[in-house]
């Protein structure tokens, strides 16, 4: 019976619904919506893997169209959600001022996750399967697609694209916007410091022996992480709607009986177009978000000014224009590209993204242990943990963007495994993992965690899982296992048994964490979360914590 | 570092050691961090400036290295001023390969008697590949299935990849890349390469293992 009531009641009586702000209850509702698509995307993922080892278990438009969801599912529906239902909460929260848009808020989680819904649906009953990317002219392919499934793919997405620029409206329009009853904000100390150009004087001003600049940025250093992130998300959304209307006028086109001819589009220039924008997600707004989030976790945990603070600063406003200038390492295998073009932007500028996440990395550690003795809490540990990922994953992506090695590289699984999994799911997704931790008083009214055995549990399971599964299909690449073809003969047999137990390692700890946070707020806190607030104001938490 | 093989074998020892360091460090960090004897130590700005200096110094070793290490890296850009090259004979060294349909079609007069396209060791050979619809991959495998070397393969645009075999064996030939469904598993020409002449065989490229 204990059991049961904490389940529907929570622990304490679990999370009080009706005492949460607007602004806490839209943070929820987009985070546990995130946390759920994980879900999905993980068992997709495992899906995939145990068809690896047991080949037939899907036909081959069913399996490849499971590929062509999983990524969207996971960074649009997971991580855009959670990314940016903490940062609606957080930008307001770090500069002191009401969000600017609560309705928009909340209609850009329901772009975000209907949208997601839309493009899965797409894949699932349609099988459209282009891969996330969309390489010219596969998406307009209806010799092997069915039209309709591609519409309703693009359209999904496009529906994403409209909540996310709905998030980028409302972050900007926070930062500037002068709130009722405040002295007017003037526009120029704003901007500077939100792009970082103050950290920049500040060095600058040191060297040449005058006073800083500014002694109190107009903007804390997480919402410049913020500000700067999202203005690579503004343009990656550009460049996904533009391909996106682009792929919907030829499917239009065919099921009006009119097609069009789609050697107009030039394919190696549809492909530096797309990968310039999609690579936004993966070297910009990814990376820089993920630095801001390690600055603020670290001034959290520690209660301390962050080292090297102007540095930081600087070095954030270094990697959004390294961010613009990279996507190139996505063509080395293009032997149209001109080399030139290789050489710059995919080699040499590609590697600063060593220099620019390696301070991101030493700040943050630097600040935490200056601050020792601290305690090894669920913040600490998933935020050390993070850092270790970008610390692995990094490196095998510099390694990958060299003319040398990528001949050798490009599609296989390292590229997959070895790079973008490592940097998602222990990169990216603990260092979210340790936000969520850290927000969690925050955003509950202090509801307690139901068990800590459980939270370890999920550490552990989460960590050993990904690493392992990383490794497994790293290896398999290194005797030339490639990322999106169908061993059916039992080739690298061992290697794919091993990467799905980790898989199953994975999906366990989403579960163990997700009954964890169910018996924390109780079946009746989660639906409450989406029930309209009671309470009407445009606060950030209940005036009692505040 | 003769060969593909040579540089993956490198590589797969240097980043597990690296991982393997990465994970003493972290778990040294996080033993330390949270150890309640020794006092908090402050980090001189210097020792910031000299890791950034590492950190760009590794970055630029890297690609100084695979080029002066990898030897197809050299060839790749100097890939048109050999084809130039009087001495460079393209009857004998360009393969002219189309990709359509899902399928990769060998030029017909360049077989040889067991319908394999032949390389002499130790030339400059060159794969144009031409794609008549989709993006598709052209990768040239083992019979261990590892791989030897690859390149994109997008309609429209030149796919030339030069390459320098100095061991005998018999390669495979396989997509690279993903061109729908239809191609997915099904684009691959076992057997369609074979290399002769050289004194030494590639071990890991010879039909049955001899």
């Amino acid at each position: 019976m204990s059991f049961i009531n904490t389940l529907i009641n929570g622990v304490d009586g679990g999370l009080k619904a009706n005492g949460l702000t607007p602004m806490q209850k839209l943070t929820l509702r987009a985070v546990i919506f995130g946390v759920l698509y994980f879900g999905l995307a993980v068992l997709e993922g495992e899906l995939m893997r145990v068809n690896a080892v047991s080949p037939g278990l899907f036909a081959e438009e069913h399996y490849f169209s499971i590929m062509t969801v999983h990524p969207i599912v996971g960074i649009f529906g997971s991580t855009y959600l959670i990314v940016f239902g903490a940062f609606t909460f957080l930008v307001p929260y770090l500069m002191k001022k009401p969000l600017y848009s609560i309705k928009l808020a909340n209609w850009t989680w329901i772009a975000i996750a209907g949208g997601t819904l839309v493009s899965w649906l797409g894949g699932a009953i349609f099988h459209y399967a282009p891969l996330y990317t969309l390489y010219w002219p596969l998406p307009v392919d209806f010799e092997q697609f069915n039209p309709i499934g591609g519409f309703v793919f693009v359209l999904g997405i496009a529906i994403i694209m409209l909540g996310t620029l709905g998030f980028i409206y409302n972050i900007f329009a926070t930062v500037f916007y002068t709130e009722e009853g405040h002295k007017k904000r003037p526009f120029k100390p704003l901007i500077l410091s939100a792009l970082g150009i103050d950290g920049m004087l500040n060095i600058w001003y040191k060297i040449t022996g005058r006073e800083p600049y500014a002694k109190e940025p107009a903007v804390s250093l997480p919402v410049v992480a913020i500000f700067r992130g999202t203005i690579d998300t503004l343009l990656d959304a550009i460049v996904i709607l533009t391909c996106g209307v682009l792929i919907l006028v030829y499917i239009v086109g065919d099921m009006s009986g009119a097609s069009l001819d789609y050697t107009s589009i030039n394919a190696l220039l549809y492909k530096n177009f797309f990968w310039w924008g999609l690579d936004l997600i993966a070297d910009g707004l990814v990376l820089i978000y993920v630095a801001g989030t390690w600055y603020l976790l670290a001034m959290l945990i520690t209660g301390k000014k962050l080292f090297m603070q102007n540095i930081a600063r600087a070095a954030l406003l270094l990697e959004l224009i390294v961010s613009w200038m990279v996507w190139s390492h996505h063509l080395l295998g293009d032997q149209g590209q001109p080399n030139l073009m290789k050489l710059l932007s995919g080699e040499m500028v590609t590697a600063f993204e060593l220099v620019t996440q390696g301070i991101a990395i030493f700040i943050t550690l630097v600040t935490l242990w200056s601050a020792k003795p601290l305690e090894m809490d669920n913040r600490l540990k998933f935020l050390l943990a993070g850092m270790f990922g970008f610390m692995i994953a990094v490196p095998a992506a510099i390694l990958q963007a060299d003319m040398g090695l990528n001949r050798i590289l490009h599609n296989t699984q390292w590229i997959i495994f070895t790079h973008v999994h490592t940097a998602i799911l222990i990169g990216l997704t603990m260092t979210l993992y340790a936000a969520i931790y850290t927000l969690w008083p925050i955003l509950t009214n202090g509801v307690k965690l139901y068990s800590q055995k459980l939270a370890t549990f999920h550490f552990w399971a989460h960590l050993i899982g990904a690493l392992g599964m990383s490794f497994f299909m790293g290896m398999s690449a290194m005797d030339g296992a490639l990322r999106r073809y169908i061993y059916v003969d039992g080739e690298y047999n061992l290697f794919m048994i091993m990467a799905a137990l980790c898989g199953l390692l994975i999906m366990a700890a989403w579960l163990v964490f997700l009954i964890n946070v169910v018996m924390s707020i109780g079946v009746k806190g989660l639906l409450g979360v989406y029930t309209p607030a009671k309470l009407d104001t445009k606060d950030l938490v209940p005036a009692e914590n505040a | 570092m003769e060969d593909s093989a040579g540089v993956l074998g490198l590589l797969k020892i240097v980043y597990t050691i690296y991982v393997f360091a990465v994970m003493s460090l972290m778990l040294w960090f996080a033993k330390g961090v949270s150890n309640p004897k020794g006092k908090p130590r402050i980090v001189k700005p210097a020792t910031f400036y000299m890791y950034v200096g590492l950190l760009i110094s590794i970055g630029v070793s890297i690609h100084i290295f695979t080029f002066n290490k990898i030897p197809w890296v050299e060839t790749d850009f100097k890939r048109h001023t050999i084809e130039k090259d009087p001495s460079f004979d393209k009857s004998k060294q360009l393969f002219n390969i189309v990709t359509q349909n899902q399928k990769f079609i060998l030029p017909v007069d360049r077989l040889n008697r067991d319908g394999q396209l032949e390389i002499e060791c130790g030339k400059y050979i060159v794969f144009d590949v031409e794609s008549k619809d989709l993006t598709y991959g052209f990768g040239l495998f083992r019979q261990d299935n590892s791989m030897v070397s690859q390149m994109q393969v997008v309609p429209g645009s030149r796919n030339d990849l030069m390459w320098q075999f100095n061991k005998n064996g018999t390669y495979h030939i396989q997509s690279t890349e993903y061109s729908g469904p239809k191609g997915g598993r099904h684009m691959k020409l076992t057997n369609a390469v074979v290399v002769k002449g050289c004194d030494k065989d590639d071990t890991r490229s010879m039909i049955g293992g001899k």
